[in-house]
């Protein structure tokens, strides 16, 4: 099944939040932002701009009747700067106006002055100095100082890897306006509508039940707009709330890069131990996360790149620590892979690292360590239903690892300007939000008088086909036709309380819980059906639109049975409510049962290099991926198509780059370069694993959201490979992503 | 007053020139499906399609509404995604639906449209050309192979048009609406309603500069718009001269034949030059007057010994200064008050002469350039008779380097003149370490585009372990 939206995609007619029809006298909002890292603020006049022709308003902390607080962890994150600036392109004010021309005009005439502090960007400095967002975490498994002993081989380094912006086309925004009794509306571009709720109720100062928020679809979130959405739909409903207007806010491109925050960068520390067999014994290794200036989701996505630590390999002993570090920075966040990518890339730089120093090839070292069946993860489960084994062997049998090992040494030795290098990259990604309360979802389902059925949800599509997996879980469960259904907007009246849409969960369980609504709607009108046929429900089914009985058709369409069921003051509704079952984590002891289960697949990249001008491109990408037993096909390819460019971009690329002063130059899409269509690789081919898939995952089709992202950290090591083909004594360095000014530099250092 | 046609309907407006024709489209027109993702031509979600009559036939191109200003939609047909809807969806509608490539859906009409525009070019389609109609066009959901499968699919469905009557033929096969068979008249009535919009302040050509440098300053001005203006368009030969015309495009350029029989290589270097909608707004004045040092179209004309034409819009004087000469300092221009770039030349180059551009940039297409370079060198047997070698982002200035160029004339076409011609060229740059790369990098670069020149239009004579000797 297609995209349910891709029609009206084609043509032009997905709303947005900014192609919302405006109510009469909307107001437009810009924000005004710090000009500096960090100070103490001693004068902000905004006298200037609320004196302008079309001004309607500046509001900034002192306006906010509520807390001025929207930290989503813990409270330390303020909506717009009160005392101090703690990054540059924090928010002060909000300026409204007639249109947003005017605003921004009038965003020039405030005038502030603010005493500098000393900026921090780097995260050893900021951990050096104890300037940590919360207290480090550490993993352990095994004996991590006797395991030393027993290694053949010990190699240490170091690793970088850059930030990422998420470049969701469709940038941060929110409309807000007032409903009757002073009640608010938010259609807000948001991942986590349930945050947006809370947040502005807290910064209004109003309960929770008097907002609502609403929201159709996203234009890209990736993460960006899971924690970020919040700020601007405040703001927004903030102005609105003073104005008594509708306000919208809907991020420049320019604010929108300033002011939010990017895939945590990582600086990283590692030693790796090995047998003589290539067997890793130990591998020890510490985090420095780039947080920036406040929590945001920093402490999350630091537990998951730990626990992805050892990525899809049984190391017997380890002790990874991982630091938060609070830096002048916006608060980065959330993005696909959620530290998941950050902390799969130090252990394969360990093992590039180790592969080249023992001159074996790294795919060597991966294939001996994978991880196998009932192997425990350094976090205590014990993995099961293990399929990276299978992944390999199948990507071998159907490419041949070795074959295309020996193109590319063939290639190497018949080229001298050009080069080609090889890399695999296996990946095991774990599913659920590793907060286990976060594991919930609910779903509202109609079941209308005339036959046809609204399905709300708490989850949010953003081009990941939520809606349309929703729609066949429903279409399926109760076995009518998927014209019959619509999926509603995402609507905090309708279903509350809502997991952001987050940790590729959205499907797992959303889906889950529209199941269960539609089971329990399914019996009632079975057992409708036996008293209106006078048989047995046992007895009883629905098919394609009737009511069977023993299997064949009766004379009882679902459009007469759901009349009749209603004439019979059947409820015709029902909500369903879904947790996952099993999962738990002690952060104190850092062992549990966190995941409902694996993601596994394994990726081969092939690079071809330009020694002369230090450019390159990707001939092919070969996959095996773990999709369960896939509910759709179509939309979980262009998961793994698109994660895998994401991947590969945020390798090579992507490149977030601040000044000293903490002020972001990598600031537009004229100096933040992300994929185009020239740069996907020649050649993509994913072959699906044949497995049943596992239960928890809906229709036992697994999560796919993040997991092929982390395909393209082997673009890194492809590169670097074929680096050494033309410059024997280039040292293999980790500093990801690898820019063609680097791949240059390090032809001819 | 503006008048053009918008879809099927014409609008005659009095908002100003300078405003962007985004704007006029989602916030008066309320045409929603053209999105805004950027403000800057760098990602294609507001692509549209500007049709234009020329000698009575009428030739449609993708452009970005984020960079256009108003005033150049005048007289010409601005097809939006709304505008190209039919009753149920159009091949190109359907075949990225069938393959999947849509998923946010937010670049989509972008890539709609682009693909569209691909359809309605006269000469025939092939895959890479629709694939590259869509170089503008960024998504960051799909990672692009479902695009590119529906561009083929699209690209081999277009294998029996009508060269003579591609606009009929696509509605007669459903990719377009019916109306616009009907465009060509309707735009005739409306262009003599139409004239000139003068003005004073800025002088605009295709907007892609300085569109995205200022654009609130100039929504508020009445500019000189230059793209449509015939006397600064087309590409000629004129006594031994090649002229252009300083509106031509750079896909004009790219496009000429008559650029195309001097340089048969020239659509590569064109390759790695912005996108299609930009490369269709964007004018060889518009890129001298700016004066960025990395500017392609300069960096390219310089290697072609090329003069500047200016024309004085108060005295009706006119002057002629060699490109090279042209640029004092960052952004500095020999340029007075009142002088307009009419036109650029260079002598005709004869069959020894032979053209190269090289460009570096952290994406290959649709960026700006770390450093770019080109190199003109006529040879007579082994020997240079003489060369013109720029260099860009590695000076304030678009650099054309005196010193390396003479040196290399006289030389025999070796491996010890590139190299010592090399140690010329480090003491005529000057990089700086900036956003596109550090002083390191851009020195090396220099070297390595300075040995590419040679590899790429000799490569029998370099392409091989030698030229290891010197790298």
């Amino acid at each position: 099944m297609k995209n349910i939206d891709s029609i009206s995609h084609v043509t032009g007619r997905s709303l947005y939040v900014d192609d919302i029809p405006v109510r009469t006298g909307t107001l437009y909002g810009v924000v005004f932002t710090s000009p500096v890292a960090h100070g103490n603020i001693i004068k902000l006049d905004t006298s200037g701009a609320e004196s302008m022709d079309g001004v309607t308003g500046v509001f900034t902390a002192k306006d906010i009747p509520g807390e001025n607080q929207i930290g989503g962890i813990i409270p330390d994150e303020v909506l717009f700067a009160d005392k101090k600036v703690v990054f540059h392109g924090q928010p002060l004010a909000l300026v409204v106006a007639k249109d947003e021309f005017t605003a921004r005009k009038a965003c020039a005439k405030i005038v502030t002055d603010i005493e500098p502090l000393e900026v921090v960007t780097d995260p050893r400095e900021a951990c050096n100095k104890g300037m940590l967002l919360v207290p480090p975490s550490t993993f352990r498994s095994g004996d991590i100082h006797k395991a030393w002993d027993q290694c053949a081989h010990i190699f240490e380094g170091k690793t970088e890897t850059g930030g990422q912006e998420h470049l969701y086309i469709e940038t941060q925004g929110a409309y807000a306006y007032l409903m009757e009794n002073g009640h608010i509306k938010i259609r807000s571009s948001t991942q986590g509508p349930t945050h947006v709720q809370k947040s502005a109720a807290e910064i209004l100062g109003i309960p929770m039940h008097r907002v609502e928020v609403d929201v159709t679809r996203l234009g890209g979130g990736f993460g960006g707009k899971e924690d970020q959405a919040t700020a601007y739909a405040c703001m927004a409903a903030l102005a609105a709330m003073h104005l008594q207007k509708p306000v919208k806010l809907i991020l420049h491109r320019l604010d929108d890069m300033r002011m939010t925050g990017k895939r945590h960068p990582y600086s990283a520390d590692f030693r790796i131990g090995l047998s003589g067999a290539l067997k890793i014994v130990a591998y020890q290794a510490t985090f420095y996360q780039n947080g920036g200036a406040a929590a945001d989701l920093s402490p999350a996505i630091l537990d998951r790149s730990l626990f992805h630590s050892t990525n899809s390999y049984f190391i017997p002993n380890t002790e990874v620590t991982a630091y938060s570090c609070k830096t002048n920075l916006p608060p980065n966040t959330a993005f696909r892979g959620f530290g998941g990518p950050q902390g799969m890339y130090i252990i394969e730089a360990a093992i590039a690292k180790a592969a080249h120093e023992l001159n074996v090839p790294a795919s060597v070292i991966q294939e001996k360590n994978l991880l196998r069946e009932n192997d425990p993860f350094q976090y205590g489960q014990v993995a099961k239903n293990v399929h990276i084994g299978k992944c390999y062997q199948m990507l071998d049998k159907e490419f041949g690892i070795k074959k295309i090992a020996g193109e590319v040494a063939f290639f190497n030795q018949e080229n001298v300007l050009h080069k080609k290098g090889m890399a695999l990259m296996p990946v095991c990604f774990g599913i659920s939000f590793t907060n286990k309360s976060m594991n919930q979802a609910r779903a509202l389902v109609h079941i209308y008088q005339d036959g046809s059925v609204g399905v709300s949800t708490g989850a949010i599509e953003m081009g990941q086909g939520v809606n349309t997996k929703i729609l066949q879980v429903t279409s399926r469960t109760l076995n009518i036709d998927p014209e019959r259904i619509k999926i509603e907007s995402t609507n905090t009246t309708r279903v509350s309380n809502t997991s952001p849409t987050a940790a590729s969960s959205g499907a797992d369980l959303n889906g889950k819980a529209t199941e269960i609504a539609c089971i329990q709607l399914r019996k009632r009108l079975i057992k409708t059906a036996g008293s209106i046929l006078g048989v047995n429900p046992g007895r009883l089914a629905i098919y394609d639109g009737w009511v069977t009985c023993d299997g064949k058709r009766s004379k009882l369409s679902w459009e007469k049975l759901v009349k009749t069921a209603h004439l019979e003051r059947v409820c015709l509704s029902e909500q369903g409510h879904y947790a996952t079952p099993f999962v738990h984590f002690n952060k104190e002891t850092a062992k549990g049962h966190p995941f409902a289960y694996h993601v596994y697949g394994v990726a081969l990249l092939v690079t071809h290099l330009d020694c002369l001008r230090g450019t390159y491109r990707f001939d092919k990408v070969c996959i095996v991926h773990d999709f369960g037993n896939s509910m759709n096909i179509d939309i979980d390819m262009g998961q793994v198509e698109g994660a895998l460019a994401q991947g590969i971009g945020w390798m090579t690329m992507e490149e977030v780059s601040y000044d000293k002063e903490g002020k972001l130059l990598s600031n537009s899409l004229s100096t933040y370069k992300v994929p185009d269509i020239f740069s996907a690789p020649r050649q993509v081919v994913c072959i699906p694993l044949p497995v049943k898939g596992p239960k928890p995952a809906i229709l036992r089709s697994k999560a796919v959201g993040e997991p092929p992202l982390m395909y393209g950290i082997g673009a890194y090591f492809a590169i670097q490979n074929a680096i050494k083909a033309f410059n024997p004594s280039y040292v293999p360095d980790f500093d990801a992503p690898m820019t063609p000014e680097k791949v240059l530099m390090r032809l001819y250092q | 007053m503006i008048s053009f046609i918008l879809n099927g309907q014409i609008i005659r407006t009095e908002e100003k020139p300078g405003s962007t024709l985004l704007d006029y489209i989602r916030y008066r027109a309320h045409l929603t499906g053209t999105k805004i993702g950027c403000r800057e031509g760098d990602c294609g979600a507001c692509t549209v399609l500007e049709g234009k009559l020329t000698d009575g036939r009428i030739e449609y191109r993708s452009i970005v509404s984020c960079l256009t200003p108003l005033g150049n939609a005048a007289g010409k047909h601005i097809v939006t995604i709304e505008g190209i809807n039919i009753a149920g969806l159009n091949p190109a509608q359907q075949a990225i639906t069938q393959h999947a490539g849509t998923q946010c859906g937010f670049c989509t009409p972008g890539f709609v449209v682009a693909l569209t525009g691909h359809t309605m070019q006269q000469q025939p389609s092939e895959p890479w050309a629709a694939i590259e109609s869509m170089g503008g066009n960024i998504c960051r959901c799909t990672g692009y192979k479902s695009i590119e499968r529906a561009a083929i699919t699209v690209s081999n469905m277009l294998k029996t048009k009508n060269p003579d009557n591609p606009i009929g033929w696509l509605v007669g096969q459903g990719f377009l609406p019916a109306y616009f068979t009907s465009v060509p008249e309707r735009l005739k009535t409306l262009i003599k309603g139409t004239e000139s919009l003068q003005g004073e302040k800025t002088v605009i050509g295709g907007g892609t500069d300085l569109l995205v440098q200022k654009p609130d300053d100039i929504a508020d001005t009445e500019p000189l718009l230059l793209f449509d203006r015939k006397d600064l368009k087309g590409i000629r030969d004129e006594n031994g001269y090649c002229v252009v015309g300083s509106a031509a495009t750079a896909q004009d350029i790219m496009q000429s034949a008559l650029m195309r029989s001097y340089f048969p290589r020239l659509k590569s270097f064109f390759f790695l030059v912005s996108s299609e909608p930009i490369r269709n707004m964007g004018t060889i004045g518009g890129n001298i007057g700016n004066a960025s040092p990395i500017a392609d179209l300069v960096i390219l004309f310089l290697a072609l010994n090329a003069t500047v034409h200016l024309q004085n819009t108060r005295t009706g004087g006119h002057r002629s200064v060699a490109l090279r000469k042209f640029f004092f300092g960052y952004k500095k221009l020999d340029k007075h008050p009142g002088e307009i770039i009419v036109s650029i030349s260079f002598p005709v180059p004869d069959k020894n002469t032979h053209l190269n551009f090289e460009k570096i940039s952290k994406r290959i297409t649709l960026d700006i350039a770390s450093v770019n370079s080109a190199m003109g060198i006529r040879l007579q047997g082994d020997t240079i008779r003489n060369a013109h070698l720029s260099l860009g982002g590695v000076a304030p200035v678009p650099l054309y380097l005196e010193k390396t160029s003479s040196f290399l004339a006289g030389r025999k076409l070796e491996l010890d003149t590139i190299r010592d011609a090399y140690g010329l060229l480090a003491e005529e740059i000057s990089p700086i370490s900036d956003i596109r790369g550090s002083k390191e990098y851009k020195t090396l670069l220099a070297r390595q585009l300075f040995i590419a020149h040679f590899t790429e239009l000799f490569p029998k004579k370099f392409c091989n372990r030698e030229l290891l000797k010197i790298l």
